[in-house]
């Protein structure tokens, strides 16, 4: 078992469903870890775990919920005790294929509620909020290089600056659409030449015109569009010269008010954006993890407007050919007034920093203590396993 | 660099296009303490947006409650229910928008575009003025006072908070701007403390009564309170804990802004352009980092502030953001105790801080020491290029597409004063892009004369030659605004 059974622990899904996986050729990690695909997904404004995955077997939900429950009339379910927001309809086929795992209840090692606090400390891996000056991406990319001669691996931040989570000693690319007009190829040149003694800007130069090449985003300005983004993702992520650790933010989670409306767009677009992200990244799923979390959950019962305050406990979600999925990993804590944490929110029962490097250490073939004890320093919780078909 | 090329560009936004350098790099910087002008005429001018966030907060109001009643999402759409994090306006959200009943719809458009024209005046304000550093500073301290128009409903007052609580006192008294800006409307409204009320005061009293002890929505909140603490005042490790964040929310409460709610005909109209509301307050006594505040109203909150101002910790907390903005992202810590001592010495004087400053050899050490920041930089380019009759749309999307809108910034710290925040790949480019488009419309003549005026000594062989070779001036002119001179000062 991956998590100690007792009265209260659930482990709901099929688990016979990961045991084809048991049938792939084990990959030897070195060689394996070059070629492996990390894709980051951080939903910034506190993504409601309850609605992502509502856990309708739970007598409180309703209580909690009321009407808006309805939503989940036919929706699909994760064994018999969660059922998958309707309109998550490609992860839920994920699910399916056993390729889409989800942790419930899982939080940071931050109590408080703020937003600014929990992504910093989501981002950086540290204990307190902006103690640490880099992130624990930065910080896994700097194990990956140790491990490996050669090149340095490919690290990118979709966004036009680079997020806490990436930043740090190890370089890092960014990018993404926008709405000024490209450069002349001839003054892009010689900008370069400009740059050839500086070696800060030169490097930055180079990373900056080696992924825009890579994107294949003609007519997009932003990142709004949720599967055209999907779609730049994979194509900046595809092939031997792709980033091999990239991350992306989605906002608007921050569901404060008319929750059922909001959610269910914020969901179709993460939907969107993993589906064309799948169907983009083609063979290489296979090789291929997708990390979504959040900073933490919202507040177990709807508030006077219809939404959720920010909370403590939420859902991470891990998907990719070779992750263990069709299943919910959860020790499960309860909905009942008594349950909840301080009274009003889901509490936490797994660590969600020994998910993340439980799973990058699977994934990547890394010693998942040395993984924790760098990414997560300072932390009891030992890093999740199982996670990846081994 | 050289000292003139430090007094113009560590210190200021660059040389402007037929601006001549100074003589005496010193001087330059010090007559500027003695010029400012705190309401320059683009900034005189504006027409007062007081008064009308009242009606705003009443229209986001109503909204929510039409959207609740009709489940409508079209209408969250607009950006009214959540954050608004981006400043291009998109499709969608315009779709959304045109979906409103025509008040709304109005309302919300004023409320845009008066913040699009008020950051047209700031940036016009810093690429025309001719007091380069104390711009600069009005920009920090805005900065540090940081508040976002992605809080809905603070358009009509993020603009009047740097020009009005910023200005008129970044070269006075600290204790002064911290007390206009941490009360102004935009603050109150960007952290919450407009709804704050305290647990033991006559409205929370009534209304539990009323709603029979429902919980639900009032009562106190911290969050304007911890941000004093950890970000305006003392710092992370300041020294306060979690009771200081408590009781200083209490003696914040009743501060808020005029014009709203039922409680808004009970409010007594404050300096900072605040209100402050008696049956909000929470009655009695604080004690906050070891002091006792008699209970006293609006001033007890004052009194608070004032002490917090003049607190040993607030001193070296200042001094080191100051230090770390002018002289280098790791400041040297002789620099940051001389100007700790300073403020504490002289009480919080920021123009004898800024003094101080200038007058310290870490800062004009000769290499550069920061990477300049996308404002920075903007502004920067528009001074060297000359470039005239920016529209107040373009200067935003400028902003927006190079990483760093003014009044836009992720969370209530400010944005970040490092080079690992600016020196990003996509970034870089995307000044490239800008440069070759600033270029279009200016005179490009003589740019190695200007080149080698706003970088005096300092240009190096490679730019000097790649600008030569530049197949016209206006390439030329664009190739300098992304020079490697140009990005570090």
């Amino acid at each position: 078992m991956l998590i100690p059974l007792n009265r209260r622990t659930l482990i709901a899904g099929s688990l016979a469903l990961g045991a084809s996986g048991f049938a792939l050729p084990r990959i030897a990690l070195a060689q394996a870890s070059g070629t492996r695909n990390l894709l980051f997904v951080l939903l910034r404004g506190a993504a409601d775990g309850l609605s992502m995955l509502a856990p309708v077997g739970d007598h409180g939900l309703e209580a909690l919920r009321g009407a808006s429950l309805a939503d989940y009339d036919g929706a699909p379910r994760i064994g018999s005790f969660f059922s998958l927001h309707p309109a998550l309809t490609e992860i839920a086929k994920a699910a399916q294929a056993g390729e889409a795992l989800f942790v419930h209840a899982a939080a940071t090692a931050y109590r408080e509620r703020s937003h600014f606090d929990g992504q910093n400390l989501l981002e950086s891996g540290g204990q307190v909020p902006y103690a640490a000056k880099d992130g624990w991406l930065n910080r896994l990319v700097g194990l990956m290089n140790a491990a490996a001669s050669g090149e340095p691996l490919r690290a990118l931040a979709i966004a036009p600056s680079v997020p806490l989570a990436l930043r740090g000693d190890a370089p890092v690319s960014s990018y993404a659409p926008s709405s000024l007009p490209d450069a002349s190829a001839d003054f892009i040149a010689r900008v370069g030449a400009l740059y050839e003694s500086d070696a800060e800007l030169a490097s930055l130069w180079a990373r900056a015109l080696e992924t825009r090449a890579m994107a294949s985003d003609d007519g997009l300005r932003n990142l709004r569009d949720a599967s055209a983004n999907g779609a730049l993702v994979a194509s900046l992520m595809r092939g031997e010269r792709g980033a091999r650790i990239a991350m992306i933010e989605l906002d608007g989670w921050d569901t404060h008010a008319n929750q059922r409306g909001a959610f269910a767009r914020q969901a179709r677009g993460l939907d969107a954006l993993l589906a064309a992200y799948r169907s983009g990244m083609g063979d290489g799923w296979r090789d291929t993890i997708v990390l979504v979390a959040t900073e933490f959950g919202r507040t177990a019962q709807l508030n006077g407007t219809g939404g959720t305050d920010h909370g403590t406990a939420s859902t991470a979600m891990a998907l990719g050919g070779g992750v263990r999925g069709g299943r919910v990993l959860a020790d499960w804590p309860g909905l009942g007034t008594n349950q909840l944490y301080e009274g009003r929110d889901l509490a936490p029962t797994t660590a969600l920093e020994s998910v993340l490097a439980g799973a990058v250490a699977e994934h990547l073939g890394l010693d998942p203590a040395q993984a924790m004890a760098r990414l997560f320093p300072g932390r009891s919780a030992a890093p999740l396993s199982g996670i990846v078909r081994g | 660099m050289s000292k003139v090329g430090i007094a113009l560009n560590r210190f200021g936004y660059g040389l402007a296009r037929g601006e001549r350098p100074p003589a005496d790099p010193e001087a330059y910087l010090l007559r500027q303490l003695d010029t400012f002008d705190p309401a320059p005429r683009p900034i005189a001018a504006r027409s007062a947006t007081r008064g009308k966030t009242g009606e705003m907060l009443q229209l986001l109001r109503d909204l929510r409650e039409r959207i609740q009643q009709t489940g409508d999402p079209a209408m969250n759409e607009a950006g009214v229910g959540t954050m608004m994090t981006e400043a291009g306006m998109d499709n969608q959200r315009a779709a959304a928008l045109a979906a409103l009943p025509p008040e709304y719809r109005e309302k919300l458009a004023e409320a845009r575009r008066v913040v699009i024209d008020d950051l047209a005046v700031r940036v016009k304000v810093a690429i025309d003025g001719p007091t380069p550093l104390v711009e600069r500073l009005v920009h920090f301290w805005s900065n540090h006072f940081s508040v976002s128009v992605g809080k809905p409903g603070t358009q009509f007052e993020v603009g009047p908070l740097e020009f009005e609580a910023i200005r008129p006192n970044v070269l006075g008294r600290f204790s002064d701007m911290l007390k206009a800006a941490v009360l102004h409307p935009a603050m109150l409204l960007y952290l919450d403390q407009f709804q704050s009320t305290g647990p033991g005061s006559r409205v929370q009293q009534r209304r539990r009564r009323w709603a029979n002890q429902q919980g639900g929505r009032g009562g106190l909140n911290e969050n304007l309170a911890r941000e004093v603490l950890e970000l305006h005042t003392l710092g992370a490790g300041g020294g306060y804990d979690q009771d200081d964040v408590t009781e200083l929310a209490r003696a914040l409460t009743g501060w808020t802004v005029p014009g709203i709610g039922r409680v808004g005909r009970f409010a007594e109209d404050q300096p900072s352009g605040a209100a402050f509301v008696a049956l909000a307050h929470e009655p009695g006594a604080r004690t906050i980092m070891g002091r006792r505040y008699p209970a006293g109203g609006p001033q007890q909150a004052l009194a608070v502030l004032d002490d917090l101002a003049a607190h040993p910790a607030t001193a070296r907390f200042i001094a080191t953001k100051l230090a770390r903005h002018f002289a280098g992202d790791t400041p040297p810590p002789s620099l940051i105790t001389r100007l700790e001592a300073d403020f504490r010495t002289t009480g919080g004087d920021l123009a004898g801080l800024t003094r101080t400053l200038i007058a310290s050899p870490e800062a004009w050490v000769p290499g550069p020491v920061k990477f300049r920041a996308p404002f920075e930089w903007f502004v920067a380019a528009a001074r060297l290029t000359g470039i005239e009759g920016l529209e107040p749309r373009r200067i935003g999307r400028a902003l927006n597409e190079l990483g760093q809108s003014p009044w836009r910034a992720p969370s209530p710290a400010g944005y970040d004063d490092l080079a690992a925040s600016w020196a990003a790949p996509d970034l870089l480019l995307r000044r490239a892009e800008l440069a070759e488009r600033m270029v279009q419309a200016v005179p490009a003549d003589d740019v190695i004369a200007r080149a080698e005026a706003a970088f005096p000594d300092t240009l190096s062989d490679t730019t000097r030659t790649l600008l030569t070779r530049a197949e016209s001036g206006r390439q030329a002119l664009a190739l300098l605004l992304v020079a490697p001179e140009m990005m570090r000062r």
